[in-house]
């Protein structure tokens, strides 16, 4: 939301040199009017005057360039070139002087054009950022000036190069030279021809000595197309050129001020629940409030011209829900013009466009009183009937911005008896759009249902300044006044005569609220000692009244309904920042985490002092990733919960499995040229549930690859993360049926019979559909299992007393069966004795039958209480023997 | 023979201060000291001298013998040293050669900074609570006080899973609040970060996931004052002593009053720079006074007991503490990224 200072004036005495810009942004941010930025509008245009040009001379080094002396109110007179060909002596035109700046911030400055000095630039309406609208006589049209002929066939000229005046050039158009040229008017030019005599046109490009074309039957100088001649045979005769200026302005005034730019604007962000602040009245309120000034309302006063609105039109309510209100006047003889300057000025600085007088109405009256307008061309309104009802089925309509659009039945549309006019709260319909010869317009000034207007205006993919406002949901209040105001303006601008009585269709009004004042109450929800009369005050500058305790909410303010909202009312002028900072105290609270979080954190704590680097991926994944990861197609897995509206495919399910996650970062840090990455992430999985919920289990995702990276790495890292947690009886156990694993580097990891996760290099195949020619390595561990198998408070051991006696045996075994099975036998076997046994060497080869394999163990033992004897060591190797070769089959080498 | 012992004593000192090693000194001892040595041989002729003269002479040798000990001593101590100095010098390393790799992990730096406010909050006897992600629209809506015409239920703003818009992916971390009103004992104080998501297009400052962390305190008498106490205590643990914050009114369905939280631009103190648009302040969180529509609606008596709530987004929380310029970096997981924190 735009706010002109000098329009905020109007309604507030709150000049710029009693409050700067940062002081009142401060003020309105933190009485809760949040200003974004705010704009000194007159450093858009610095330095542009007004100037009279003095002479037009040719540039001696250029056939299209003309080098003029202006007048810009200064002793010395101003020389600068110009390849326009529509300046006159005596033209007024805006000229950036030298270390000038336009909009858009372009500096101009002195230099030279092809060797003569320039000493700034004259302007034209786009380089001031202003079109047709705000200056419609700055139209520019070009007539065809002979001697600028440029055949498109050099050898086959339409007009010869010698053609002099009084020539024919074709029927009854003849060549004529312009012997004197001045001006007649706002765009216009008294032409003496020699020898046809004086004529009056709208070409500003012609000077005395230019051959023209002129048309002897109509008594018309001739324009490109009335030659049927293409702009590149004529490349200077362009429309196009420097504004020359009509307005009541001198040399050396400044267009900065000219154009309204002596201005400030302050741009809002207006939060949802305050769309009373989206115009210049509710900010006024807003502004009065928070510097303690006086709120100057204005009634719209209308005089009217007598009849009746009801003779000429009916308005009928179809849809009570979806418009609360419908208020309307006529206003007939309506003479489309310009806007005013002042009205142009506001408008634009608040960032609309001038068009004409009735949309600028419009637009204006949304600025000032925050309710958005429609002006119906009224002959278009068949039957003059207004009906405010749904779009019937197939039902479209032609849109203000010349789209085709298909209605559906949930859109609400203005109507006459047979069609749609208007798309309500959104957009006008192009077939009652007001136009040059719009005679009799009605002003719509309705109250539509917020949400309506919303999704019809998303569904139509036009938000609008007017929907915008419609879907926050409007004071129905406000219409009247809206209305009013407007046909105010129509009589300010002589824009037409307003017809007596108003059409006020109102099946939606409301009760007002009402709310008890119970200061007590409020101080001690604020935690403040804020004087009743305090209170009242703010609610009564708002707008509010008081009847005793009694506040009654005024119809704008929609969002306040609660003790809550009147409190929130009070501390923003009391202000947020003068409330005390004090801790109540309350009931203490333990806080702290809990074991599960605790858990997390120091997985977290291992993984990393193991060198792995967390990560963070997106819970949702494209459904193809499960044919990526080789999932099988029966896999309970691959009904994922499925995102109904997706960003793209990339995102639409929710993940069941944590693998593609890791497996895409390891790809991108792969394709990164990175030699190596250790990555892990404690992320969640979501599975669905029959209530349409999900379980959410966290796994904890490894994932890593480099030079230093097998196997044996990763199951190192898994089984020195779950030793962390005192996990007892780890098994891995060969996992030859997962398929986005190696099938012969896989394992899962068991407690007892409990299985953790899985783990292993990545199928070659999978790694081949990331487009990867690498091993990858990833296990995936269940969280929740970790929780649940992690080990308590460790319980001191007393430390060994005695030492220990180490024996290494070899035995030969079949070469099938896992090392692993024979430790869990030796270890079983061992007795209390044996504390230790690895296996430090697996041999196969010479002296060893094929198909057997030799593998070595280093066993430990201990007593507790004696120096072990070589009895009991022999004992316990012999146990260990025995039963390696009774379950395994295998004997000492 | 006190000439001869005199003679032994330059001979054998000298011989000493000479010696180049250890064994040399060695075989020195046992030249003069030895059982046949020099001055054994010396000694032997004390039968000859009278016995008025052997006590005198018996000292003398004495003293001798005790220094060229001595001498031996002190000189095997140097050359052991010069040997030690010696073996030092062969091992001498280039310290500025690189170390061995050790490889230390790295937390993302998202977590680092949610890590961070995790700790102020528990100093504080909050405590952290976790909820689902897939969530129903009463939750995320409904119950905070969001009504059914509210644009950011529309499907173009949230993700959603049944056709009659009545579960989706929270798009905030506020369903915690419900969750913990409705099943913890009271007094509440607890915080609960987590992912949210809201379809945005991945950009320098959008992604369709991110984490938001919720607060919430209810307790009797809880006031506004409180919340400023609180949240005052926050950002001065975040963002350093000294802090200058503001209170500024702004709007949340579920919050009455509600307000933004700013702290003065760190960059230029106030007068207003790019990094906080000109504006001198820098907002930082979203709270305000559980509304009493919420209590109820969860069974909460509000003429009992009040509270109140923030909520705070971790990525640009995170993206200021490191100067990170692209929200994208944070997902991406480049260990060229994440090993810089």
């Amino acid at each position: 939301m735009k706010l002109s200072r000098k329009w905020l004036n109007e309604f507030v005495d709150l000049p710029l040199s009693e409050v700067d810009d940062r002081t009142y942004a401060e003020a309105m941010s933190i009485s809760g009017s949040k200003v974004e930025v705010t704009e000194d509008l007159s450093t858009k245009i610095v330095n542009v005057k007004v100037g009279r040009i003095a002479s037009i001379e040719k540039h001696p080094n250029s056939d299209h360039m003309f080098v003029c002396m202006l007048d810009v109110g200064a002793e010395e007179p101003v020389q600068i070139c110009t390849g326009a060909w529509n300046i006159h002596v005596g033209d007024l035109v805006p000229v950036a002087l030298h270390n000038s700046m336009l909009p858009g911030g372009v500096k101009i400055t002195k230099g030279k054009l092809r060797g003569i000095p320039s000493n700034g630039m004259l302007c034209s309406l786009k380089e001031l950022d202003c079109t047709t609208h705000d200056f419609p006589y700055g139209e520019i049209t070009a007539a065809a000036i002979l001697g600028n002929y440029h055949p498109i066939d050099p050898a086959k000229p339409s007009i010869s190069a010698d053609i002099k005046a009084g020539d024919k050039i074709f029927g009854k158009v003849v060549a004529a030279e312009a012997t004197a040229v001045e001006n007649a008017g706002v765009n216009l030019w008294k032409i003496t021809l020699a020898p046809q005599g004086e004529l009056v046109t709208n070409c500003q490009n012609i000077h005395v000595g230019d051959l023209v074309a002129y048309d002897t039957a109509k008594n018309h100088i001739c324009t490109l197309e009335d030659l049927h001649a293409k702009q590149e045979e004529f490349p200077n005769c362009i429309p196009d050129g420097i504004l020359i200026l009509h307005e009541d302005v001198k040399p050396g005034d400044d267009i900065g001020v000219m154009l309204g730019y002596d201005d400030h604007v302050v741009e809002f962000e207006i939060t949802p629940n305050r769309p009373d602040c989206l115009c210049t009245i509710g900010l006024a309120r807003e502004t009065a409030v928070t510097f303690g000034k006086e709120f100057r309302q204005h009634t719209p006063v209308v005089k009217g011209i007598g009849g009746d609105i009801n003779d000429y039109a009916k308005i009928i309510i179809e849809e009570p829900a979806l418009c609360p209100r419908y208020t309307a006047r006529m206003v007939k003889n309506v003479k489309i013009a310009p806007s005013p300057a002042w009205m142009c000025e506001r408008i634009r600085n608040a960032g609309m466009r001038p068009i004409n007088n009735i949309v600028d109405i419009t637009n204006y009256v949304m600025m000032e009183y925050g309710q958005p307008m429609h002006a119906f061309d009224f002959s278009c309104v068949a039957n003059g009937e207004i009906h405010v009802r749904r779009a019937a089925e197939g039902e479209a309509i032609q849109t203000l911005d010349g789209t085709e659009r298909k209605l559906t039945t949930d859109m609400l549309c203005i109507c006459d008896t047979d069609k749609p006019v208007c798309v309500a709260g959104v957009m006008g319909g192009a077939n009652s759009e007001i136009v040059g010869d719009t005679a009799m317009v009605l002003f719509e000034s309705a109250n539509f249902n917020g949400p309506s207007v919303r999704r019809t205006a998303t569904a139509l993919g036009m938000r609008t300044d007017a929907s915008g406002r419609y879907e926050k949901g409007l004071d129905p209040e406000n219409t009247y006044a809206a209305v009013q105001r407007a046909c105010e303006l129509i009589e300010m601008l002589g824009a037409g005569e307003v017809v007596d009585g108003i059409i006020d269709v109102y099946p939606g009004k409301k009760p007002q609220t009402t709310i008890e004042l119970d200061a007590a109450k409020i101080n001690a929800f604020l935690g403040t000692d804020i004087e009743e009369d305090f209170m009242r005050k703010v609610l009564i500058d708002l707008g509010f009244t008081l009847e005793g305790n009694t506040i009654y909410v005024p119809s704008w303010r929609g969002d306040v309904e609660h003790y809550t909202d009147i409190a929130e009312e009070v501390a923003r002028f009391f202000g947020y920042n003068n409330i005390p900072v004090a801790f109540s105290g309350g009931n203490t609270t333990g806080g702290g985490f809990n074991e599960n979080q605790l858990c997390e954190r120091a997985i977290g704590e291992a993984l990393r002092s193991m060198g792995m680097d967390e990560i963070i991926t997106y819970s949702f994944i494209s459904p193809t990733y499960y044919d990526k990861i080789r999932m099988p197609k029966d896999s309970a897995l691959r009904d994922s919960l499925k995102i109904l509206n997706p960003l793209g495919e990339d995102t639409s399910i929710m993940r069941t499995t944590i693998l593609p996650s890791m497996l895409e970062i390891l790809t991108r840090n792969y394709n990164y040229r990175n030699k190596e990455a250790y990555l892990y992430e404690i992320g969640r999985i979501y599975l669905k549930r029959e209530d349409g919920l999900a379980d959410e289990p966290k796994i904890v995702s490894i994932g890593s690859y480099g030079p230093n990276v097998d196997f044996f790495a990763l199951k190192g890292w898994v089984e020195a993360l779950l030793n962390t947690f005192d996990i007892k009886n780890l098994r891995f156990r060969a996992e030859k049926n997962n398929a986005s694993y190696h099938p012969g580097r896989c394992a899962k990891v068991y407690s007892g019979e409990t299985c953790i996760g899985v783990l292993g290099q990545i199928h070659p195949e999978v790694a081949k559909n990331y487009g990867v020619d690498a091993e990858f390595y990833c296990a995936e561990l269940s969280f929740e299992t970790i929780f649940a198998l992690k080990g308590g408070i460790p319980v001191y051991q007393p430390l060994p007393k005695f030492p220990a006696t180490t024996r290494d045996i070899a035995v030969i075994c079949d070469e099938a069966l896992p090392v692993g099975d024979m430790v869990d036998t030796i270890m079983a076997a061992g007795g209390k004795y044996l504390k230790e046994c690895k296996p430090f060497d697996i041999y196969k080869g010479v002296h060893i039958v094929t198909g057997k394999k030799s593998v070595a163990f280093s066993l430990v033992m201990r007593a507790d209480d004696q120096t072990l004897t070589d009895e009991h060591a022999e004992e316990t190797v012999k146990a260990v023997l025995d039963a390696l070769q009774r379950k395994h089959n295998a004997v000492l080498r | 023979m006190k000439e001869l012992m005199q003679k032994l004593r330059d001979a054998s000192l000298e011989a000493i201060s000479a010696a180049e090693n250890i064994d040399g000194l060695e075989a020195l001892r046992v030249k003069y000291l030895g059982k046949k040595g020099e001055l054994t041989g010396i000694l032997r002729q004390m039968g000859q001298l009278s016995a008025e003269e052997r006590p005198a002479m018996g000292q003398l040798a004495n003293a001798l013998r005790s220094d060229i000990e001595n001498a031996i001593e002190e000189r095997k101590s140097a050359l052991s040293e010069k040997l030690m100095e010696l073996k030092l010098e062969a091992e001498a390393v280039d310290v500025t050669l690189p170390a061995k790799d050790v490889r230390i992990g790295h937390k993302h730096p998202m977590y680092n900074v949610l890590d961070q406010i995790k700790d102020i909050f528990i100093g504080m006897g909050f405590e952290i609570v976790d909820g689902p992600e897939v969530e129903l629209a009463d939750y995320n809506f409904t119950k905070l006080n969001i009504d059914e015409g509210h644009p950011s239920r529309e499907w173009t703003d949230t993700f959603y899973f049944a056709e009659d818009s009545s579960i989706l992916l929270r798009t905030q971390t506020s369903p915690m609040q419900i969750h913990a009103m409705e099943t913890k004992p009271l007094p509440i104080r607890m915080i609960a970060p987590g992912r949210v998501y809201r379809k945005d297009e991945v950009d320098a400052t959008h992604s369709p996931m991110f984490h938001q962390i919720e607060g919430m305190v209810i307790d009797k008498g809880i006031t506004m004052a409180d919340l400023k106490a609180t949240l005052n205590k926050v950002v001065e643990k975040i963002y350093g002593e000294g802090t200058v914050t503001r209170f500024r009114p702004h709007h949340f369905p579920f919050t009455e009053p509600s307000c933004e939280l700013d702290i003065r631009c760190h960059k230029c103190g106030g007068k207003g720079c790019p990094t906080c648009k000109g504006e001198g302040w820098i907002e930082v969180l979203g709270a305000g006074m559980v509304h009493p529509k919420v209590l109820s609606g969860c069974g909460i008596d509000p003429e009992e007991y009040s509270g109140w709530a923030f909520g705070m987004g971790l990525e640009r929380l995170a993206m200021g503490e490191y100067k990170i310029t692209d929200l994208r970096l944070i997902f991406e997981n480049d260990v060229r990224f994440l090993e810089q924190f």
